[in-house]
């Protein structure tokens, strides 16, 4: 089999889907982690729904599916921000709303294009990396770039919007401007990682890597790091047993992101435990705030 | 020296329904005002709407003399909430929400500067979380999470200190110690307005205390009278980070 999995990361086509699951998995946890933070991880799924209208769309009207997801998703995305910005309970049912109407939206609009079956519905639903062409991978570093010069270039502001909203506004952040620019690089991230995972396991790839790599780091910077490294180790395993075995690539992502987990899981709870038989119960707080004042 | 650093003038402030009816507060340089008020009487909404958090139904807010809409320099002010704010889904070290404290002065965000990193160091040890500084601030106990909003406030060399509760599930001697640093703060040309329920080791540092009440302000003055110590028994603590919210895709309510 080894030999088999090197002649068949030897077809450029593979290579191709190598490097585009790469750059999803090093982006998506980079974007996925200030969801996380806000405690809203599945706004990423809902951001995928949408994105499907975009797909109908873009097949529907014969333009660049890719380009009219971004801009539907994104629409979708500052929708979002504005409900959550009223934070009203209420706005919980905006957003299914918003989210099932995406899919059903998609759905539809796709069965309306001539000549687009099933077939191709699932190719976004579920990823569809083995027929990326070089201009699809050229597509996808740029968007990636784009992304990554956010969640990494302006990671101090967006952690303090992330962190504590209003604190933020009154150090003078325009905190607007911020919610609204991470909205459209969710729906960016979602687009590009249609190509690799597809719409349905898109937020797995924006989340999973993040929750394993905060078993394990102390702070937001630690995380950030480990989750991109996570989520490339995941893309690239990911690939290579898919090829192995010839089973669905995005799936196959998912997968090793959830066995990555699982593993750091199991190795942090070793660690901790032996850690703890080592040193005995920590001392818990400063030693003088210990007495009780009278 | 008294020029008017926050003004309140006729301050309406209402949610589902009127919280502030009328409130008149102006604050000069170099005082330290507390507040004082029951629960619910509108403390945080007032000191909010004075930040631009909470919009104002009717009146106007200026700060340094400039009306709030048009006020830029935010610099000059820190701003320690009753809580931490929602973003706890990801760990954040006490070192980095303390840093974010420098974000009003730096411009676009790059590496920390040696003199963001000396601020930093300095809040840090005015609260006594130098050797916490790499924990996670979920990791610390209520109190020393208030010390971190504390430093973070502090971290940005502000003008105009605006704490709700600072002291709420802080213990005797870190009282002291903020009583301490609210000191140097103000001699150093600082202005304070502060929310509390007990004034405990910051009543010698307080030089007025205004009460809300009924929507107004129904006292402005000296303090009152001594409030009830800290650690009396029975005392209801507020504790600023209790319980966490229900997990939901909101992150919030
Ligand atoms: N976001 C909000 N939406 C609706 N009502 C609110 C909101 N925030 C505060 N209130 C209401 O406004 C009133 C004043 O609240 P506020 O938080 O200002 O009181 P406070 O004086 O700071 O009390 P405490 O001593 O408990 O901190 C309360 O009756 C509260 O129920
Ligand atoms: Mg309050």
């Amino acid at each position: 089999m080894n030999v088999n999995l090197i002649e068949i990361m030897s077809l450029p086509f593979m290579q191709r889907a190598l490097l585009g699951a790469l750059i999803t998995g090093l982006i998506a946890p980079s974007l996925g982690i200030y969801l996380v933070q806000r405690r809203m991880s599945l706004i990423g799924d809902g951001i995928g729904h949408i994105a499907l209208t975009g797909v109908g769309v873009g097949l529907l009207t014969g333009t660049s599916p890719v380009l009219t997801a971004i801009i539907v998703s994104a629409l979708g995305a500052v929708a979002v921000e504005l409900i959550r910005e009223r934070g009203r309970t209420s706005g919980d049912i905006a957003l299914a709303i918003l989210f099932y109407g995406g899919i059903a939206g998609g759905v539809f609009l796709v069965g309306l294009a001539p000549g687009k079956g099933s077939a191709n519905l699932t190719s976004y639903l579920f990823g569809s990396l083995l027929t990326t062409s070089a201009m699809d991978l050229i597509t996808i570093a740029i968007l990636g770039a784009c992304v990554l010069a956010v969640t990494v270039g302006l990671r101090p502001w967006l952690f303090a919007i992330c962190q504590d909203e209003e604190y933020a506004k009154v150090s003078g952040l325009p905190v607007r401007t911020l919610n609204l620019l991470l909205a459209v690089m969710t729906a960016v991230t979602v687009t590009v990682a249609m190509r690799s995972v597809g719409l349905l396991l898109v937020s797995a790839l924006m989340v999973v890597p993040v929750a394993a790599a905060q078993l394990v780091s102390r702070g937001f910077g630690g995380t950030m790091t480990l989750a991109m490294l996570g989520g490339v180790i995941s893309a690239g395993v990911g690939i290579l047993t898919s090829a192995g075995y010839d089973t669905a690539p995005g799936a196959t992502i998912v997968l090793a992101a959830i066995a990555l987990f699982v593993l750091v899981a199991a190795v942090g709870a070793v660690l901790r435990r032996r850690r703890r038989a080592d040193t005995g119960p920590a001392a818990v707080c400063d030693p003088p705030e210990c007495v009780l004042d009278s | 020296m008294n020029s008017p650093v926050l003004e309140i003038k006729h301050g309406a402030v209402a949610y589902d329904r009127p919280v502030l009816r009328d409130v008149n507060l102006t604050v000069r340089s170099g005082e330290v005002v507390a507040v004082l008020g029951a629960n619910g009487s509108g403390k945080s909404t007032m000191i909010r709407a004075g930040l631009g958090l909470v919009p104002l139904a009717e009146g106007q807010v200026e700060l340094f003399g400039v009306p709030l809409r048009r006020f830029r320099d935010w610099r000059r002010i820190g701003y320690v909430p009753q809580r931490l704010g929602a973003g706890g889904g990801v760990p954040a070290t006490v070192g980095e929400v303390v840093s974010s404290g420098r974000l009003a002065r730096r411009g676009f965000p790059g590496l920390l500067r040696a003199g963001d990193r000396q601020a930093v160091a300095k809040a840090l040890a005015a609260v006594d979380l130098t050797d916490r500084v790499h924990d996670p601030v979920a990791a610390l106990s209520g109190g020393q999470q208030q010390r971190t909003l504390i430093a973070r406030a502090l971290a940005g060399e502000p003008d105009l200190l605006v704490l709700d509760e600072p002291t709420a599930g802080v213990d005797a001697k870190s009282q002291e110690a903020f009583a301490q640093a609210l000191r140097d703060f103000v001699r150093h040309g600082g202005t304070v307005l502060l929310v509390a329920h007990e004034l405990g080791p910051l009543q010698p540092v307080i030089t007025r205390a205004v009460v809300v009440h009924d929507g107004v302000i129904a006292h402005d003055g000296a303090v009152p009278h001594p409030a009830g110590h800290h650690a009396e028994p029975g005392h209801d603590h507020v504790h600023p980070h209790a319980p966490q919210d229900p997990p939901s895709i909101w992150g919030r309510q």
